[in-house]
């Protein structure tokens, strides 16, 4: 019985240290089809569309706070223009960043 | 199979090892194959946890005594239920638990951002790998689930009848999850703190993950409540015990976080703040596992208490002063990039929510650990019961309900004197008209200022929610022209955060109006009766009709049947009883081993509705048995050895038959000695609690707990929205921000 235990042991860390070392081993046969880019870049465009996406919630907010009856008319344009404002400038930077992934014509 | 669990813990924990040290090295080389081989080392983790956990349950279906862990905490008639529960009722089984748990959610993060965050991630990995492995060298070198025995035990010891209630089920993982949830907020903010990348994106992505951990750890505390109401027999729901306190203070310290990263997204500012808060309710979370885990303070949780206090005190301080140390070497990074506009705006009210929701947590860190800071100065340690919480917990609720029914109609940035009349006009007046009509109604809440001031705050919060829910749908119709039941339903949809949030703070405000009119006008008696007596409270006749009395291989059980009237007219019947479990202890004898006063629990008569609960415990002592249970032990102290010996002479078979005779007669006494209580009843001891509005507290949870749902749930970006408008309706660029649409 503690044969059949112990093949089962050995099984499992066999198939462990297979399934863990898989990139590793790919990498050194030269195989990997996950090509290491910029991780500044990818992180810099990761964090940008996070702003976008919590800038565009905050026009949201802003909009049905409006709508609600929690923001005058002339604050909710001013708190709107602010916005939008901020939300083109992640956009541009956004924008920016975007560019570095084209090839150069 | 012990031999594999133990090897899988092993492997668990090599693998853990191999772990952080590959998520580190390729984050530090820029070797992207290291980091996957990181991150597929945590779903390793998972399956092996997976493997090994599986094990655990089968030997304890199975009645495998030959594993220690299921000889002490299991037997052949604890209830097929319950023994899946057994398993983490242990110390070692809950190590393995929690170990599972953090491997499954751990894994579940990394494999939804395995193409996002990859500079914070690794970090991450190594630090969620960091507490899989202390968990799991835990397991593998103090408490073993995997251990055996050359010579096991025929029955087991046992489930601790206390755990034997249906909440024990689900409560422990519930707590477990919350706590591991936990770590994955602490563990990508210290990879953020690593990285120097401070920004929105480990906020966006771990969010949903601390707003997962505060309803996982509400629905355990949740839970606890209710079995400490239903099954310790006290009458009570919250006893300030050590080990509730510790689940509640990372519950309140993720709960201001869930409110202040909504700060730091919207104006960038409190991220010092922020990111101290993620990582208090991370740490807190370890502090939580052990004091259930060290048995430091006493509690009603002893029966998870050991010696592993030693390597939690070194995590914790590792904890603490790397904390500590990452946001002062990250200081500059997280300056806030904008400032308060106004201290009548949305953020100041979240700003004040979240002081009062953390002085919440350093009066019940303090109060719960005064006993060890006593004993530390004076070498006496003094205990401190609930009455030192009240002074600053019940005003400090007052304020967090009353900024829970400010926060929804208040507006971000700033507010104008118009604004604020139109949006508190009728919620001040609500609470108004609430406060003036309970305080002049005759036999009201007016001895009680605290009860009577939480009322009328939660009238002006269920009216400030109710106000945003008819103004969002009026909004949205006067947009779309939808019929009211659309309007609403999709109103919540498209602003489940929002909506979410407000339902948890109408739960809250009706949660805390149950827990103060329990508190504050609860009728108690603990009486002495004999069958056909009557006690009375508050009120309401409660007539003793008449003993019960129940034997089974499991227990054997003293009730009482409780008749209830009030003026002349019934109310209710319930039954309570006395259950005693068979004691392991040879010396308590062959009769007397059933009659075990120190393995007893309660079941409560209750009869419960929205407007008050009746609640009953009986307290029957077998001590009028004693002579006739001493007797019996007597007899069979003498009978049993001569069967024993003649039994051993004979084939195997008459062998067992001798013996079933002898059990036979065992039980036959045991059940005519118990059969007195009802023959020959005596006086017995019950605790009658008259309560009002018990069931709004578990009405308010389920709210809470609906608005966390509709919070939690997923709701795509703004932009995948857009892009699956159809196409006519799509706007073309630009604009580049998005266009109106009904909100």
């Amino acid at each position: 019985m503690q044969v059949v235990e112990y093949l089962v042991i050995f099984a499992i860390l066999f198939a462990v240290v297979a399934f863990v070392s898989a990139p590793v081993r790919r990498a050194l046969a030269g195989q990997s089809d996950d090509v290491a880019g910029d991780q500044s870049h990818a992180t810099n465009l990761a964090e940008l569309e996070a702003e976008r996406e919590a800038k565009y919630r905050e026009l949201r907010d802003a909009e049905l706070d409006h709508r609600t009856g929690k923001l005058s008319d002339a604050d909710y344009e001013e708190l709107d223009r602010a916005l939008r404002g901020e939300a083109i400038t992640i956009l541009r930077n956004l924008d920016g960043e975007q560019e570095r992934d084209q090839p150069p014509d | 199979m012990a031999l594999i669990g133990r090897a899988l813990l092993i492997m668990a924990l090599g693998i853990a090892g191999f772990g952080i040290v590959a998520s580190i090295y390729g984050a530090r080389n820029g070797r992207r194959e290291w980091v996957d081989a990181g991150r597929r080392s945590v779903y390793a983790l998972a399956a092996l946890a997976t493997v090994a956990f599986a094990i655990l349950e089968d030997a304890f279906w199975r009645n495998d005594f030959s594993f220690n862990v299921v000889a002490n905490h299991s037997s052949t008639t604890t209830p097929a239920f319950y023994k899946l529960a057994a398993a983490w009722s242990s110390q070692e089984g809950s190590l393995l638990l929690w170990v599972f748990l953090l491997s499954l959610w751990s894994s579940l993060i990394l494999f939804l951002v395995r193409k996002r965050a990859r500079e914070i991630t690794p970090y991450a990995t190594a630090v969620l790998l960091g507490f899989a492995a202390f968990f799991t060298s835990l397991a593998t070198f103090w408490a073993n689930p995997f251990t055996t025995s050359a010579n096991p035990p025929a029955e087991g010891a046992g489930l601790d009848p206390l755990l034997l209630h249906p909440t024990m089920m689900i409560h422990p993982p519930m707590l477990y999850s919350g706590y591991t949830l936990l770590t994955i907020p602490f563990a990508f903010a210290v990879g953020a703190l690593v990285t120097g990348r401070l920004g929105a994106e480990w906020i966006s992505l771990t969010r949903r993950f601390a707003l997962a951990a505060w309803l996982f750890l509400g629905i355990g505390i949740l839970l606890g409540a209710l079995w400490s109401y239903t099954e310790l027999g006290w009458g009570g729901y919250w006893a300030w015990d050590p080990v509730e306190n510790a689940a509640l203070m990372p519950w309140l310290c993720i709960t201001a976080f869930i409110h202040s990263i909504m700060i730091q997204e919207k104006r960038g500012m409190l991220k010092i703040w922020n990111v101290s808060l993620v990582l208090g309710a991370g740490t807190l979370s370890i502090l939580g596992t052990f004091l259930v885990r060290s048995g430091i303070l006493d509690s009603i949780h002893a029966f998870g208490a050991s010696t592993l206090g030693v390597p939690f005190v070194i995590l914790l301080a590792l904890m603490v002063m790397g904390s500590i140390g990452l946001i002062v070497w990250r200081r500059e990074q997280l300056r806030s990039e904008a400032r308060l506009e106004s201290l009548v705006s949305r953020e100041a009210v979240f700003l004040f929510q979240n002081l009062v929701l953390v002085g919440m947590v350093f009066v019940i860190f303090w109060v719960t650990f005064f006993p060890l800071i006593s004993e530390a100065l004076t070498g006496t340690k003094v205990s401190v019961g609930p009455p030192a919480f009240r002074p600053f917990i019940v005003p400090l609720a007052l304020i967090l309900v009353a900024l829970s029914g400010i926060g929804p109609i208040i507006a971000w940035r700033r507010v104008t004197v118009a604004n604020l009349r139109r949006n508190f006009a009728l919620p001040v007046t609500a609470g108004l008209v609430t406060f003036f009509v309970l305080l002049f109604w005759p036999g009201g809440p007016s001895s009680r200022p605290f009860a009577l001031i939480m009322f009328a705050l939660a009238g002006f919060v269920l009216t400030s929610v109710v106000q945003e829910l008819c103004r969002g749908v009026a909004a949205r119709r006067g947009m779309t022209h939808e019929p009211v039941p659309l309007a609403f339903v999709r109103l919540i949809r498209r602003n489940r955060r929002r909506y979410g949030g407000y339902t948890v703070h109408a739960g809250l405000a009706v949660l805390l109006v149950g827990v103060a009119a329990s508190s504050s006008f609860q009728h108690s008696s603990d009486v002495i009766l004999s069958p056909g007596q009557t006690a009375h409270v508050d009120g309401y006749t409660i007539r003793y009709v008449r003993p019960v009395e129940s034997v089974s291989s499991q227990k054997i059980g003293f009730g009482a049947v409780l008749n209830v009237t009030k003026g002349g007219k019934h109310v209710t019947t319930v039954t309570t009883v006395r259950n005693f479990y068979p004691s392991q202890n040879p010396q308590d004898g062959l009769i007397g081993k059933f009659f075990d006063t120190s393995n007893a629990d309660s079941e409560v008569g209750l009869d419960q509705n929205l407007r008050r609960n009746i609640w009953t415990v009986i307290n029957a002592q077998p001590t009028p048995l004693a002579p006739l249970i001493n007797k019996g032990d007597s007899v069979f102290a003498a009978y049993a050895p001569q069967v024993m010996t003649k039994a051993a002479k004979l084939p195997p078979a008459q062998a067992q038959a001798a013996m079933n005779g002898l059990w036979a007669e065992r039980d036959l006494a045991v059940s005519e000695i118990a059969r007195r209580f009802v023959t020959h009843p005596w006086p017995t001891e019950f605790l009658l609690i008259v309560a009002p509005l018990v069931s709004w507290i578990w009405l308010g949870a389920l709210i809470i707990g609906v608005g966390g749902l509709i919070a939690l749930w997923p709701v795509p970006s703004f932009a995948r929205r857009r892009a699956r408008m159809p196409s006519a309706a799509r706007p073309t660029p630009p604009p580049p921000v998005p266009v109106r649409e009904p909100v």
